[in-house]
Order: structure tokens, then sequence, then C-alpha cells
């Protein structure tokens, strides 16, 4: 089984510091939370996994490979797919045709049908919606076709920057059942979000980031005891939710 | 009866017109940039079209076939020889890159084929046919035809095909593409690809039924970027009205003001549209 280990990363937008040093470990069948305050360093770790962000030092290794620096387009065809924050779907084009899109990927073309039958099963609203642009979706919809466009490529790990931003509490209790279902059948998960409680409930093992460096960490019920949470979102000037 | 065959004459033209202006809006919609090296493709088209006649014989079938390989492949080159590289820079090297460029396409086929005006020698498409009265010369109606069915074919590459699909997603949102396990440069590529191509394309058909000089090059770009902006930027069926219209309005302007004034009278309706309606017919503000 693979594990995801990322060791003393670093990303710096020229004078800028996107994550400082962060490491941390994914084993295979588990789901770690990223915590922290906007402008911790949550999504800049998460780009670096997916082979969007450059390193400025440290080393990320997937199983007995080194992956860092990407490309993305390598990364997903090793078994990482990133759904990245505010979705970026490709609005121009229908569910079906973003879904496809999300298979470009999937090295066994015979595959795809059954891949778009799954996601059609967990996610019917999108079989009904198969040829309307994505443009015209609903966020919870659009939240959907993000997971599910992610999910067709078959990953091994999943990265989910901000999955719960933006939506409505019933579209996100929507896709945490869905999260929660896909656990279940074995999918890994590093998940972003700046929800603690929303994190912590279905997470493992969690990481609190502050400032670009990983702060805190400990599996859920430690970590919703300690003061350091509340710390480092109170440190950065967000208030915890 | 005059004036329809007047019009149908504009019609046909104006879908040679349309294919080439295609590639334009094509590379427009991809990555914002503009090709000022465009109508260069058109004239090299119509010299490797000659060229092919001359060398190997064979219809035009395999000449048309052949310009389009022969300026696809230059198309993908000089996106990864020049185009890539000036992508990221500012406007100003992207605008410049692709003018020079046409100077040396340009100046490099008046070294090569000289000023002089040449012609295809006859080919299989010639004569005249006589459709209901309508009097078409049949390399004008074979050329039309072609192209309304090439630039049609381009359309549904882009909006049914997995590989068009590829395109346009990398045309949105270049990062979102990659995730998915697109090839950024490889897209990019193809589109270059595909616009030199369908212009030398256009450039071949058009062989069969005018003379041409190296300098044809500079009419051509600036009838592919009036076409284009009609359409509104982007819009493959845009570009296809657009041409169709361009050439009606040539057609018609030679017969009733005389041939010297037909691309007067589009570029005086081009600045008047612009005026009125900046988005383009077809655009969205």
């Amino acid at each position: 089984m693979t594990e995801l280990r990322v060791e003393h990363v670093e990303v710096r937008y020229g004078e800028l510091v996107g994550v400082a040093d962060v490491s941390l470990r994914v084993a295979a069948g588990t789901a770690v939370a990223l915590l922290g305050a906007n402008g911790a360093g949550k999504s800049t770790t998460l780009r670096a996994i997916a082979g969007l962000a450059a390193l400025s030092g440290g080393r990320i290794a997937w199983g007995a490979d080194d992956i860092s620096g990407g490309p993305a387009y390598e990364i997903v065809r090793r078994g990482i797919a990133l759904s990245p924050e505010g979705w970026r779907l490709f609005h121009g084009q229908t569910v079906e045709q973003n879904l496809r899109l999300g298979a470009t990927a999937l090295a066994d073309r015979t595959r795809l049908g059954a891949a778009l039958e799954r996601t059609y099963a967990l996610f019917p609203r999108l079989g009904e919606r198969r040829r309307q642009t994505a443009g015209t979706l609903s966020g919870g919809e659009r939240q959907m076709l993000a997971l599910g466009r992610a999910l067709m490529s078959e990953p091994k790990l999943l990265l989910l920057d901000e999955p719960s931003l933006g939506l409505a509490p019933a579209a996100v209790e929507a896709l945490y059942d869905a999260l929660g279902s896909l656990r279940r059948k074995g999918l890994t998960l590093l998940l972003a979000e700046q929800s603690v409680p929303l994190a912590l409930a279905i997470a493992d093992y969690g990481y609190v980031l502050q400032g670009g460096r990983v702060v805190l960490e400990g599996p859920p019920d430690e970590l919703a005891r300690s003061d350091g949470v509340r710390g480092a979102y109170l440190g950065a000037g967000v208030p915890a939710r | 009866m005059t004036l329809l065959q007047v019009v149908v004459g504009g019609l046909l033209l104006g879908a040679v017109y349309a294919l080439f202006a295609s590639g334009l809006t094509l590379i427009w919609g991809m990555m914002n940039f503009i090709n000022f090296a465009h109508g260069e493709f058109v004239m090299l088209g119509m010299y490797a079209a000659l060229l092919v006649v001359t060398w190997l014989g064979g219809g035009p079938a395999l000449f048309a076939l052949a310009a389009a390989l022969v300026l696809f492949a230059l198309g993908a080159a000089i996106y990864f020889g020049l185009i890539r590289h000036v992508l990221r820079g500012p406007m100003l090297a992207q605008i410049l890159s692709t003018f020079g460029l046409a100077l040396v396409l340009r100046y490099t086929a008046f070294w090569i084929f000289s000023a002089n005006f040449v012609s295809l020698p006859q080919t299989a498409l010639s004569g005249t046919l006589s459709i209901g009265g309508l009097l078409l010369p049949v390399p004008q109606l074979a050329a039309g035809v072609a192209a309304l069915a090439l630039t049609a074919g381009l359309h549904l590459l882009l909006t049914r095909t997995a590989v068009g699909s590829q395109l346009l997603a990398v045309a949105e949102d270049r990062e979102a593409a990659m995730l998915v396990g697109i090839r950024p440069d490889r897209m990019q590529a193809l589109a270059w690809g595909l616009a030199a191509g369908s212009a030398g394309l256009a450039g071949a058909l058009m062989a069969t039924a005018y003379p041409w000089s190296p300098s044809v090059g500079a009419t051509f770009g600036l009838t592919a970027f009036i076409t284009v902006t009609l359409g509104g930027f982007g819009s493959v069926p845009g570009a296809l009205y657009a041409g169709l219209m361009v050439g009606a309005i040539q057609a018609l302007s030679a017969y009733w003001l005389g041939p010297i004034y037909k691309d007067v009278v589009v570029y005086a309706l081009f600045v008047a549209l612009l005026w009125l309606r900046p988005q383009g017919l077809m655009g969205r503000a």
C-alpha cells in the first residue's frame, strides 16, 4: 500500500513564503486533515503535492517514488488527484464532458464507462444534469461535479482543498456523506478545511498549520481538546468557527 | 439573376475566408494571442500546393491535403520554437514575435519564389457548372464547398470530440486541465497546427481559382482579422457567418462600385461596426 510522505517542504513565490517547513504522512486507507487559518499554507501544501507549486526545498515521496515538483499531469497518472479550491470546473462544457475530462489520466480507457456509471450512482443529480453546462449548476452541484471529476481518474489518494467553502449547510452535509462513503470504500483522503469540526469528524489524524509550518499534530480527539488549534486560528487573526 | 450570381460567388469565396479565419479565432480562444502571421500561413499553403503539383503532379485532393499537413507541421514547430517562449512574456513581445514571424515568412517567400504572380497549372478543376441558370466556375465552387465542410468539421472537432474538449479545457483553465492529466503544451501545439493547417488548406483551395504572389499574405491576414472581429473572438460559428458576409459584401461592392473598391467597402463597414458594436456581431459585450 502506497504512503505519501511530505518531508520539510518549502515553497516560495519570489519573496513570499507559501510554505516554510511542512512535513506530514498520509498512510493508505486513512483520512488526514490539514487545519489552519487562511494563509497558513494548506492550499500551497496541497498544490505542491499535486505538482502545481514548485518546491524550493524538501521532498515529496509517494511510496518508493520521489514525486517532488510534478508535473501535475504526471502526478494524477500516479494516482493522486486534487480537487482544487474554488472547484475550477470547465464552465463552458457539459457535466459529462467535465467528467470525461476527469478521466484523461485513466490508463485503461475501457474503464471510462464504468467510472461514469459509478459517479452517476454516487451523485444521481449529476446524471440528471449530464447535458447541462457546468456554469449553470448550483453551488452544491458544482461541488459534486468537482469531486466526481477528481474521482474519474480512479485515484488512490484524493486531495481536497476547502471542499465545503461557500456551500449551503445541506450541501455540506451531502458532501461529507459522500466523503464518508468513499472512505469506507478504502479511498485515502487528505483534506484542507477551515471548518475544524467538519474536518475532525472525518479524519483519523490532523496537522495544524500556522505561518507555513506544522505547529501541532495528533489524532482528532486530542486536537479537539487542544488550545493550540484555537491558537493557530487566533494567531493568524482569523477567529475559530 | 446576375445579382444572385454575384452573391453566390462572394459566398463561395467567403467560405474560404471563414476557414482560415477559424484558425485565427482558435488561437485567440486558446491563449488570447493574436497571430499576425496568419495570412502568411495562407500564402505558404498556396505555394505548398504549387510545389506539390509541379513536383509530384496529382489532383486537388492530394495538394490540398499536402498543404494542410505541411502547414500543420509548420504551425506546431512555430509553437514549440517561438510561441511557447513568448507566451508568458509581455503583450508587446507576443505582438512583435508574430509580426516578425510574418515578415520572415513573407520575405523568405519573396526570396525563394520571387515577387511575380503565379497560378496553378490547369488541374482537374476547371470549366463551369450551370445550376438552375447560375454559372459557377468549378474551382470556386469546389473551394467554397470544401471550405464550408472543413469549417463545420473544425467546429465539430472542438465541440464533439475528446481532443476538442481537452483543447477547450486548456483554453479555459490551464491549471485545472493539468490536474486532470492534460499536457497543455501538446494541446497548444495542436491548436497552432490546426490553425496553420486550416489556413494552408484554405490557401491551397484558393490557389485553384486565383493567381497570387508572396504579398497576398498581408491582405489575407487583414481579412482574417476583420472576419474574426466581426464574428466575435474565439467563435468558429461566428467566423463562418462573418466570413460569408465579408465575401458577399466584397462581391457586391465589386459589382456595384468596381473591383478596386471591394476592400475599401469592407474596411469602411468594419470601422463603422467597431464604432457601433465593439464586441463584434456575434460576440457578447
